[in-house]
């Protein structure tokens, strides 16, 4: 009886320091939460800045979620902030400039209604297709030609903000299609947020259940039963909470739905396919991997086009929430996103990062901005503050992995 | 001891210990000044590791006991290479460490530069390199490229290097393990001057023949523990191999009982350029078979282009190949590690850090990459049946570790070897190449190392073994072939090989016994 209790002890004290990482991350942000909320008394915590703060967010954690593998298998995108910003002024163009004379010429019958809606569908494929090329593009380079990813996307970087230029003539293309811009300015509805919510939670208790029935069939011991169940229980709760806080205001915003299912997709990926499992493996040590029968430049070239279709994804909410395509849209767009993994614990030598950590990063950015502003400090504040703790998050990381050693 | 009975450095009860394994073990001995003293033994036996705490590599307070060194107690802090130079303890490592596209007088004074506020005086830079060079009689010029270098002008380069005005003692890390006979000799030369301008020296070396050139002192080394110390004038030959090893070679090496089968795997005339020279032959022309149920050794010096012919074998080597590779009678063509491991060769590479494990990660997630496909589907990995298959494969090569989600990084060197053969195993090769599998791993774990192939070859694996270490070539091999400056300079069977046979061949001396093509 003693032995287990000290055996449970161990492990638990065990999993807390391999997640240190990540504790240190969440305590973080609390504390900036916390300090923020005493300093705008309290405004800072109301549903409506809360909201607001997680819909800005989305835009720069998408590209953070890519950044993550793009970073963790040894290499570095720079030219993420002005794909985006092309993916942006493409899809405005096209929406602005060609669809409606092409559709009106098309279906010279169709009514205002379904003509929008299809011009929005044209324009998410068209801004996914952008970002797929610039993918393509920098993907084929990087892995195939070998030069090194610091200097294709820094040349990337220039590239496509000429692009951004040549397409808007230097003028901004405002949009008026509201379907698209409920993309990003839209919310969920109180009701479908619950049902959503609902389904969440079923999906987490039947993957629980299936893991168990799996790990008896193949003969392992399996954790207490209470301690799915605990896992279960404070995950629900969170998600409730969330729901909650999100509803008393005007539902989970669109775009932060969108993040959330993004960041599943590729947390699966990163951690159960064999592509995320080369690509850890390739940043751990690049020979070793090559040597292990790996083909590394498709796992690289893999890696470009999904952060390519991801700033695609980041252009189409960039689009929707300023309602435009600008010439300087999703400027330094790239170094938020950089500074969101880093700070989310996704180490610059390779082979060590989570999504989740990136997503908490960019969590934290974003709330740095946003209490600045409420509190009313001045821009040149932001960018410093925002410097300074870019620096002292490495520093933390530094110095944590030399205790480690 | 001597008649000035001066000790430069007096070592008491040094303990060393990593997760997992005593690497030194209560090590005391005296070093008198002025002499060069010899330490030996074999790979594991913690030569390495000694010298690493006398270099401030290992800080203090992380071992156990005193290092005396003239008169007072060694105490560095963590990487304190630099202070270990400022007191005079120069060390060569074995791995060479210049910098292949500086020149040599660069690479002499690197970190130490002759310069006016803060302005390199080139002049005196390379008039105090030629100086040095001159002094060691070594005909190359001071503004030369290092990497346009032999290994072993490089040694004596490093050796320069290491060499400030103010040393009084000289570590060398096993430093002939890449020289030729003659290279041996001018180094061999430069110790003796050293001697006499009152250079104290510590040789370290597995090479017994060695000691008796130019040491006065020996002190052995085995499994991390002094074996004894004794003055060379009384030292014979046999004495000193008989403290190193500690038993008889039969009960180094394991008996195997195994038969040979029919030819699996031919190499036929195989010839590849280096990577990264293009024009530069590695390998040429070399020919040789392994029949199922065999061990072939591979020896050779370093940079005889052992590994190089194995690693193009297995597709992950080299520019503009030749000659043809027969697979179990079929000539086929391997281009990358994907396709051999398709066939059924694996290769467990000489390096275990740099190009064997992912040591960052898990034992589990290293030892199923290569075998990725084996448990996944279209598109997500079954854990479970990973995790199955790695613990059986982990109780097969008896693996010790608390838990197989423990970081490479945390096992012994010999535990880190297995996670590389389980790595490789796990794809049931029917030839399994093994590079230097034992180096830097301790005397147990060796020996299960040996038994296990031993094992495989009873179950009808191919074993291609490249090593260094000539008693563990000659005593697993059924037939060796060896290597010189990437041709093959002879087969020949076991029954007929001996250690000074095999160095003969490897340093060119003497050509081929038998070329055979079976």
């Amino acid at each position: 009886m003693l032995a287990t209790k000290t055996l449970s002890v161990a492990a638990v004290t065990r999993s807390i320091r391999a997640n240190i990482r990540t504790y240190t991350m969440i305590i973080a942000l609390a504390l900036i939460w916390l300090l923020f909320g005493s300093l705008t008394n309290w405004i800072f915590f109301e549903p409506r800045n809360l909201s607001n703060l997680f819909r800005q967010m989305t835009i720069v954690s998408f590209l953070a979620i890519g950044m993550v593998l793009v970073i963790t298998t040894g290499n570095i995108d720079l030219s993420v902030g002005s794909a985006t910003g092309l993916v942006s002024a493409v899809t405005a163009y096209l929406q602005v400039q060609i669809m409606p004379p092409v559709l009106h010429s098309l279906f010279p019958g169709m009514a205002a209604g379904p003509l929008g809606a299809l011009n929005t569908v044209i324009a998410i494929v068209s801004a996914l297709l952008v970002g797929l090329i610039v993918g393509l593009w920098q993907g084929t380079i990087i892995a195939f030609l070998k030069v090194p990813a610091f200097i294709v996307t820094l040349g990337g970087m220039l590239i496509f903000r000429g692009g951004v230029l040549a397409v808007t003539q230097g003028k901004t293309l405002t949009i008026y299609e509201d379907d698209f811009r409920l993309i990003a300015q839209g919310y969920v509805p109180n009701m479908v947020g619950w049902i959503l919510g609902g389904i969440v939670v079923v999906v987490l208790v039947f993957v629980i259940f299936r893991g168990r029935q799996q790990r008896k069939e193949f003969g392992f011991t399996l954790v207490p039963f209470y301690r799915d169940l605990l896992k279960a229980l404070v995950f629900s709760g969170l998600v409730a909470f969330f729901i909650f806080i999100m509803n008393s205001y005007r539902g989970i915003p669109n775009p932060v739905l969108l993040m959330a299912f993004v960041a599943v997709i590729f947390t699966y990926l990163a951690n159960n396919t064999k592509f995320g499992r080369y690509s850890y493996a390739l940043g751990g040590n690049k020979e070793a991997t090559r040597l292990s029968g790996i083909n590394i430049n498709r796992v690289i070239f893999t890696v470009f086009i999904l952060i390519g279709l991801l700033c695609g994804v980041s252009g189409i909410v960039l689009t929707g929430y300023v309602a435009a395509g600008t010439i300087g849209g999703g400027t330094n767009y790239e170094l938020d996103a950089i500074a969101s993994c880093v700070i989310g614990g996704t180490s610059l030598m390779g082979g060590e990062g989570t999504i989740f950590g990136a997503i908490v990063g960019s969590l934290i950015i974003a709330s740095l901005l946003n209490g600045m502003s409420v509190m009313g400090m001045g821009v040149f504040w932001q960018y410093i503050i925002r410097g300074l703790v870019i620096i002292a998050a490495v520093y933390i990381d530094v110095t944590s992995k030399r205790n480690r050693s | 001891m001597s008649e000035t009975n001066d000790l430069i450095l007096d070592i008491q009860h040094v303990t060393k210990e990593f997760p997992g394994v005593v690497a030194l073990r209560d090590v005391t001995f005296p070093v008198t000044r002025g002499t060069i003293h010899g330490i030996c033994g074999e790979n594991g036996a913690g030569k390495s590791t000694l010298m690493k705490i006398l270099a401030g590599v290992y800080p203090f307070e992380s071992y156990e006991g005193r290092i005396v060194y003239n008169g007072e107690e060694l105490r560095f802090e963590r990487d304190s290479i630099r202070q270990a130079i400022a007191k005079g303890i120069a060390i060569v490592y074995q791995e060479l460490a210049l910098i292949p596209l500086m020149t040599v007088g660069e690479n002499i004074h690197l970190g130490r530069e002759p310069s006016t506020s803060g302005i390199i005086n080139w002049n005196r830079l390379y008039h105090q390199t030629q100086k040095v060079l001159d002094e060691y009689h070594l005909r190359i010029a001071p503004t030369s490229v290092v990497s346009n270098l032999g290994v072993g002008q490089q040694q004596i380069v490093e050796i320069a290097k290491a060499l400030s005005e103010s040393a009084q003692i000289l570590i060398l890390d096993e430093p002939t393990s890449a020289l030729t006979e003659a290279e041996v000799d001018i180094l061999m030369g430069i110790l003796g001057h050293l001697k006499e301008r009152g250079v104290t020296c510590i040789y370290i070396s597995h090479k017994v023949e060695e000691f008796f050139r130019i040491t006065d002192n020996i002190t052995v080394l085995r499994d991390g523990g002094v074996v004894g110390t004794l003055a060379t004038k009384d030292a014979s030959y046999e004495k000193v191999i008989s403290m190193m090893v500690g038993r008889e070679m039969r009960e180094r090496f394991p008996a195997g009982n195994r038969v040979a089968g029919e030819v699996i795997l031919e190499v036929r005339n195989l010839s590849v350029d280096s990577p990264y020279q293009t024009g530069k032959r590695v390998v040429k022309g070399v020919s040789f078979s392994v029949r199922k149920g065999e061990i072939l050794g591979i020896a050779g010096l370093m940079g005889s282009g052992r590994s190089e012919l194995v690693t193009t074998i297995f597709g992950e080597y080299g520019q503009n190949r030749s000659g043809e590779v027969l697979f179990e009678g079929v000539p086929v063509v391997i281009d990358s590690a994907r396709m051999a491991m398709n066939s059924g060769i694996s290769l467990v590479p000489e390096d275990r850090k740099r190009m064997g494990l992912v040591v960052d990660q898990s034992i589990i997630k290293n030892m199923s990459l290569p075998n990725l496909e084996r448990f996944s589907g279209f598109l997500s990995i079954n854990r479970n049946a990973e995790l199955k298959a790695c613990q059986s494969m982990a109780s097969y090569l008896a693996i010790k570790t608390p838990t197989l989600q423990a970081l490479v990084n945390s096992l012994s060197g010999g535990n880190q070897q297995k996670v590389v053969i389980a790595k490789w195993l796990m794809s049931e090769p029917k030839v399994l190449i093994l590079d230097e599998p034992t180096r830097g791993i301790d005397v147990g774990a060796k020996y299960e190392i040996y038994k296990l192939m031993n094992k495989l070859a009873e179950e009808g694996v191919a074993i291609v073994l490249v090593s260094s270490e000539l008693p563990e070539i000659l005593g697993m091999s059924d037939r060796i072939l060896v290597m010189h400056e990437g041709e093959c300079a002879g087969i020949v069977e076991r029954s007929e090989a001996t250690q000074e046979k095999l160095m003969a061949m490897a340093t060119g001396i003497l050509a081929g016994a038998t070329s055979e093509v079976r």
